[in-house]
């Protein structure tokens, strides 16, 4: 697989291989064009986050990564190799991991079933991360053969993460995990996050600018289907006028 | 306060005004005839399972409402007829066992052509129009048209006898009750399938992921699954059951004709939305109440036979909108 070493950009210093690349990626639901040339990078060693407003484009961008969206143009680079025109699977099978923003949850069949289907091989080594995945998310433990459907909200979202990272992924995408969740959840999604960037590369859209500030390192502004503004968090945190002008975000409801 | 115990006891409450329904009809009849009719409602109900559980999963699966669905029943009576005139001398041989032989002869040659029959439909047909459901309608009606020409080339345009193993003719008599052989059989066989395909949607990986893609296929690709060869599994499972249903009700009626399965094509989509798409549960218990009350009625009040199906349909959907076991959507 080809591997190419990036030059450390300006505009985003501090980081290193290019796992992801959006290169002007287009996409319509339907007759309305939402992504209308989204451009960025994910690197190794790093949350990127994506953030803006409703509407934006953030999870059809995701979306599109993952093949459930066609791209009508552009390319997507998964180390190297172009993904745009490959199937779901196909894709889910280099060693991507998806948490959609409805979690996705199969709520007729039990957290047992849901990893089991999930589990793409059943060798030692999705054993002994499953037994990780399990230590990280307790409450799995718990409620193993409960319906994944009588799982509370927070809950259902560990499933949801574990489901994606029970596999060997270098890459993972998620779709705004904290939404509808109580903070103290919250605060655990943040822990967890952290742990699972010490393995993959995450992708995370966010809107709630605690967790995006808590875990990222590097921001993309998406908004009217385009990357307008990328930078380090650290920066973005300090940057009020940034903040409001993108995000809606006021002193005041900080 | 009744909201809660509605809420809390709704099946229980279900399940006792069903059994009060049920013995309803003995006000108009007496125990004998009302224990042969709920052995014929039962054994139609099995039939009518059949069909009905393989368009319930593609339905719910694929969201494709498949009109062929009917005619794969007619070609598994056609198919299990040539398997049964063939091997003439299995089926009027006196010996249960050559009689269960051929009989399961007939099941796997007409799971195997219908379930062929099956792939291909789905391939060349059914895959161009995924996701649109009037193009379903249309494709599917188109493939019905030609799959029943078919029949009337292949075997012949007029109705034939479908001939009746020796063993499976015939009555016991039960404390002076009748009871017709043939119906348990065909409520055995029922029986049989839905215990195998429990089986196989709980306990075997292939039938999670199935399970799981009724609710969401689009995550189930996402999981690095190829919904696709699913697809075409399931429409080809799905096929070969109504296939098993067609020559069990072959069997019954002693008869095989070209259109034979527009009629029951109606009920089965009557029961699938009775029990809920995607729901194997669901289909046995639609099946049962609409093989039920169609015998009852049919001995009481018989032009209302097809009409308080239907009835019972609208009962059921204004109070639960996505059938009795909907897989969760």
């Amino acid at each position: 697989m080809q591997r190419s070493r990036m030059h450390i950009s300006e505009e985003v210093p501090g980081v290193s291989d290019t796992i992801l690349k959006a290169e002007d990626v287009n996409t319509y639901i339907g007759q309305h064009h939402i992504l209308q040339g989204v451009s960025f990078d994910a690197k190794a060693d790093g949350v990127t986050v994506l953030i803006g407003r409703n509407g934006a484009g953030k999870s059809t961008t995701l979306k599109t990564i993952m093949g459930l969206l066609p791209a009508s143009k552009g390319k997507i680079l998964f180390r190297g190799k172009e993904i745009q025109t490959c199937k779901p699977y196909q894709i889910a099978r280099m060693g991507i991991g998806f948490v959609p923003e409805h979690m996705g949850i199969f709520t007729d069949l039990t957290v047992e079933e849901n990893m089991q289907v999930a589990m793409l091989n059943e060798d030692d080594s999705t054993a002994e991360r499953l037994e990780g995945v399990l230590t990280m998310f307790a409450a799995l433990k718990k409620f193993w053969h409960t319906k994944a459907g009588n799982l509370s909200g927070g809950q259902k979202q560990m499933l949801a993460i574990a489901r994606a990272i029970v596999n060997d992924i270098s890459l993972l995408l998620i779709d705004e995990p904290t939404k509808g969740l109580a903070p103290i959840i919250i605060n655990a999604l943040i822990d967890a996050i952290n742990q699972i960037k010490q393995h993959s590369v995450v992708v995370l859209v966010e809107q709630n600018f605690y967790m995006a500030s808590s875990v990222g390192d590097v921001f993309h502004i998406v908004d009217d289907g385009r990357v307008v503004h990328s930078g380090m968090m650290a920066d973005l945190v300090e940057n009020e006028e940034l903040q409001s002008k993108y995000l809606g975000i006021s002193k005041a409801a900080k | 306060m009744a909201e809660t115990i509605i809420k809390r006891r709704g099946w229980e409450i279900a399940i006792a005004a069903t059994v009060v329904l049920y013995l309803l009809p003995l006000l108009g009849m007496d125990l004998k005839t009302y224990l042969t009719l709920t052995i014929a409602g039962l054994a139609m109900g099995m039939m009518l399972f059949l069909v009905s559980s393989g368009l319930s999963l593609i339905f719910g699966l694929m969201d494709v409402i498949n009109f062929a669905h009917g005619v794969c029943f007619a070609w598994g009576a056609y198919v299990a007829f040539s398997t049964f005139t063939y091997f003439d001398n299995l089926v009027q041989a006196n010996s249960i066992f050559l009689n269960l032989l051929v009989f399961f002869m007939a099941i796997v040659a007409a799971m195997v052509v219908v379930g062929i029959v099956g792939v291909i439909v789905e391939r060349v047909l059914v895959r161009r129009v995924y996701g649109s459901h009037l193009f379903q309608i249309l494709i599917t009606f188109g493939g019905m048209v030609v799959l029943t020409e078919l029949i009337r080339i292949v075997w012949s345009p007029n109705d034939e006898v479908m001939p009746v193993p020796m063993t499976f003719r015939g009555n016991w008599d039960l404390f002076d009750i009748i009871v017709l052989k043939y119906p348990i059989i065909a409520i055995a066989v029922g029986l049989l399938v839905f215990g195998v395909m429990q089986f196989v949607l709980k306990k075997t990986k292939v039938g999670k992921i199935v399970r799981a893609g009724v609710e969401d296929p689009d995550m189930v690709q996402a999981m690095g699954h190829n919904v696709f060869f699913f697809f075409t599994a399931v429409f080809a499972a799905g096929a070969g059951l109504a296939a098993v249903g067609g020559l069990a009700m072959a069997i019954f009626n002693q008869q095989v004709y070209p259109d034979m399965g527009d009629a029951y094509l109606i009920f089965a989509f009557i029961v699938v939305i009775i029990g809920g798409l995607g729901s194997i549960t669901g289909s046995l218990v639609g099946a049962l109440i609409v093989g039920l009350s169609y015998n009852y009625v049919a001995y009481l009040l018989p032009p209302l036979a097809v009409g308080v199906n239907i009835l019972i349909m609208v009962i059921i959907l204004l109070i639960r909108p996505t059938g009795l076991f909907a897989a969760g959507k």
